[in-house]
């Protein structure tokens, strides 16, 4: 009986003390940090030294930024419970929608900006309630959205260019407005000058620093893993995220708002795609229909390097972080290093194959399967 | 079979129920789960329904705790008809269940899983975050408080065992101030020391003023803590009946579908 409910549980003789190492395995974004020191260690040994001055890392933090804001928002989704395979269509459909707002019609960023994120949250919403509704595999709803937000993008540039595939003219139609230096350029301009003077950060002949500054995405790259790591681990969102993904029936039954989560999760997805079409077309000054192709099967491996189980549940923002670093670090670093650039996909494959068998052995440890 | 009326001589205890069933039916299409149930429960009792599988236990429970509505028949909470739109709205009201697939995810840790739905939060405005280190405290306190060491309150559910696990939320039932709470089948699963600890769990929390429902298809189980049994056979009450009226064999027939009809009302005293 429960007699012995009353003795010290503390002191079951069946428990092991946890090593720091057992309690370091459950995270679910080790196999990313690891992975960012093997790579990082690899191209140490191979690549130009340049690689790792401030000027390389720049270099391959900037696509590791672009790619990490998508990433993290499929990692969210992912955790949910749920996939999208229209990310990155939904770059180039709100790259277009971006574009025509501030070219063709002519509003300002403080209106174009705001519109841009609901028009995409709207697109997301549309996903996730399809998705919810019908009960369907979000894999296959969001497959049908790929074809379609890239087949509406290339229509409509067509519509508003008349004609072209490529919408120019946003650089000069957003030219000195107030919200530019938070979506385009770099950031921290004086601090990276002050340190020039100083002598701390390499500069030209003519004293400039051969880094101006950070550039934006990178900000928001990691203010947005910052957040949403904070959004998982530490708010009752988190819980419900982890809870829809783990099991949706336990989740509902225990009083989690399911459906909900899941719809915001997908707008919030397409809102990360939505920041990065802003910011890749403002810098590139034009949009056109190929933008973010093929961003999703990307912004996914990230997620996965980064811990993600594909059966939802289980994952972290801070890995999906890793994981677009590691991206970005071999996407560039191949070009700093004698072999041919062509590796990357195969390098990429591997490491989804690992991540992916890494976490599985990960997921059973965890769950106590045997 | 007309036993529903017949059974009905062992007295509800005295005082209101806090929850009363009248009549339920429920259809799935055109299988008909439950035709036409009646109960209640009383603070401080332990009300056993009894039944063979599929007889329509978890089915009649899920419609008390807001998962179906009923086809047909009343749900009156202290004595107000209700009618609950999501097991959240009966979890309001003071409904809590513990489900035969538990509602527990084996990947979260038991803290998570303990607060999932209701975190306490701290702070304001866009700071507003979980009370982490209150709910760590909390999860240990009460599953120490039934026995039950955790390893950390970030261990995942997954590796608890099945009674441990049953516990957790049968705590967290507790815990969220339950009025009622429902275990479905809860000791079907378990090894003989884990059902020990279950049924001693569930005998304190009726002692707390909670009225528990007890769904178990093992007689034994049910007797050993159940102030009443009622009998659900093939979506129909057989009856219920008051502990010391009814012996083990006669509720063991009673579930096996009343062919021992005879037996049986003799047992209950010839009163039929
Ligand atoms: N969602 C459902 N749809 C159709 N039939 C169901 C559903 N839920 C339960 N049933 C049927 O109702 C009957 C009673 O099931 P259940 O309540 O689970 O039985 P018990 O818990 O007593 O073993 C079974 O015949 C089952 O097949
Ligand atoms: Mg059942």
């Amino acid at each position: 009986m429960a007699t012995d409910t009353t003795t010290h549980p503390a002191a079951d003789e069946r428990l092991k003390t946890e090593s720091f190492g057992a309690r370091l395995m459950k995270r679910p974004e080790l196999g990313a940090i690891a992975g960012v020191i093997l790579v990082t260690v690899f191209f140490v040994l191979t690549a130009d030294p340049a690689m790792f001055t401030l000027s390389g890392i720049v270099n391959f933090m900037t696509p590791a930024a672009q790619l990490g804001i998508l990433a993290i928002g499929a990692a969210l989704l992912m955790v949910g419970g749920e996939f999208d395979l229209s990310i990155g269509s939904m770059v180039a459909f709100a790259g277009l929608f971006f574009g025509a707002a501030t070219v063709a019609v002519g509003l300002p960023l403080l209106l174009a900006i705001p519109l841009t994120f609901l028009f995409a949250a709207a697109v997301g919403a549309v996903n996730g309630t399809i998705v919810i509704r019908s009960g369907l595999p979000s894999f296959i709803v969001t497959l049908a959205f790929l074809f379609i937000l890239r087949g509406l993008s290339l229509v409509g540039l067509k519509a508003v260019t008349g004609g072209s595939t490529q919408l120019r003219g946003v650089r000069d139609a957003t030219e000195g407005d107030p919200l530019a230096p938070f979506f385009s350029g770099d950031a921290f301009g004086p601090v990276f000058a002050w340190a020039a003077d100083r002598g701390v950060i390499e500069t030209f002949g003519n004293g400039t620093p051969k880094v101006p500054g950070l550039p934006v995405e990178i900000v928001w790259f990691v203010a947005l893993a910052a957040v949403a790591t904070w959004l998982l681990l530490r708010t009752p969102a988190g819980n419900w995220i982890f809870a829809a993904g783990g099991d949706t029936l336990a989740a509902t039954n225990s009083g989690v708002p399911v459906r909900r989560v899941k719809i915001a999760l997908f707008m919030l997805t397409a809102c990360c795609a939505a920041l990065v079409a802003i910011i890749t077309v403002m810098d590139a000054g034009s949009t056109d229909a190929r933008r973010g192709f093929q961003k999703e099967f990307e912004a996914i491996i990230a997620a996965v390097i980064g811990g993600c189980l594909l059966t939802g549940g289980y994952g972290s923002a801070v890995g999906a972080f890793f994981g677009a670093i590691i991206f970005g670090m071999v996407v560039i670093g191949l070009g700093y290093t004698s072999f041919d650039q062509d590796w990357f996909q195969v390098f990429l494959g591997g490491m989804l194959l690992i991540a992916v068998l890494f976490n599985n052995a990960i997921r059973k440890r965890v769950t106590g399967e045997r | 079979m007309n036993g529903d009326t017949a059974f009905h001589h062992g007295d509800a205890p005295a005082g209101a129920p806090i929850v009363e069933m009248k009549d339920i039916e429920k259809h799935f299409g055109n299988i008909i789960a439950l035709a036409g149930v009646s109960f209640d429960v009383h603070p401080g009792e332990c009300h056993c329904l009894l039944g063979d599988n599929g007889a329509g236990k978890s089915t009649f429970i899920k419609t008390m705790s807001g998962v179906h509505r009923p086809t047909r028949g009343e749900i009156l909470f202290e004595g107000r008809p209700m009618s609950f739109n999501s097991p959240r709205d009966a979890m309001e009201a003071g409904i809590a269940t513990v489900f035969q697939d538990l509602a527990m995810i084996p990947l979260m840790s038991v803290t998570r899983n303990f607060f999932m739905g209701r975190e306490p939060t701290v702070g304001r405005g866009p700071f507003k975050r979980m009370d982490v280190d209150r709910m760590n405290a909390v999860t240990m306190e009460r599953m120490r408080e039934m026995g039950i060491a955790l390893r950390a309150p970030d261990q995942a559910v997954g590796t608890l065992s099945g009674g441990e696990r049953q516990t957790v939320a049968i705590a967290r039932a507790v815990h969220f101030g339950a009025k009622v709470l429902i275990l479905d089948e809860p000791t079907s699963a378990l090894g003989v020391r884990q059902t020990s600890n279950v049924l001693a769990t569930i005998d304190k929390v009726r002692k707390q003023g909670i009225g528990v429902v007890f769904i178990s298809h093992n007689v034994r189980h049910a007797l050993a803590v159940g102030d009443r049994f009622t009998v659900l056979n093939r979506g129909r009450t057989l009856g219920t009946a008051k502990r010391g009226e009814i012996t083990p064999e006669a509720l063991q027939d009673m579930m096996a579908g009343g062919q021992e009809m005879a037996q049986l009302e003799g047992s209950l005293g010839g009163t039929v």
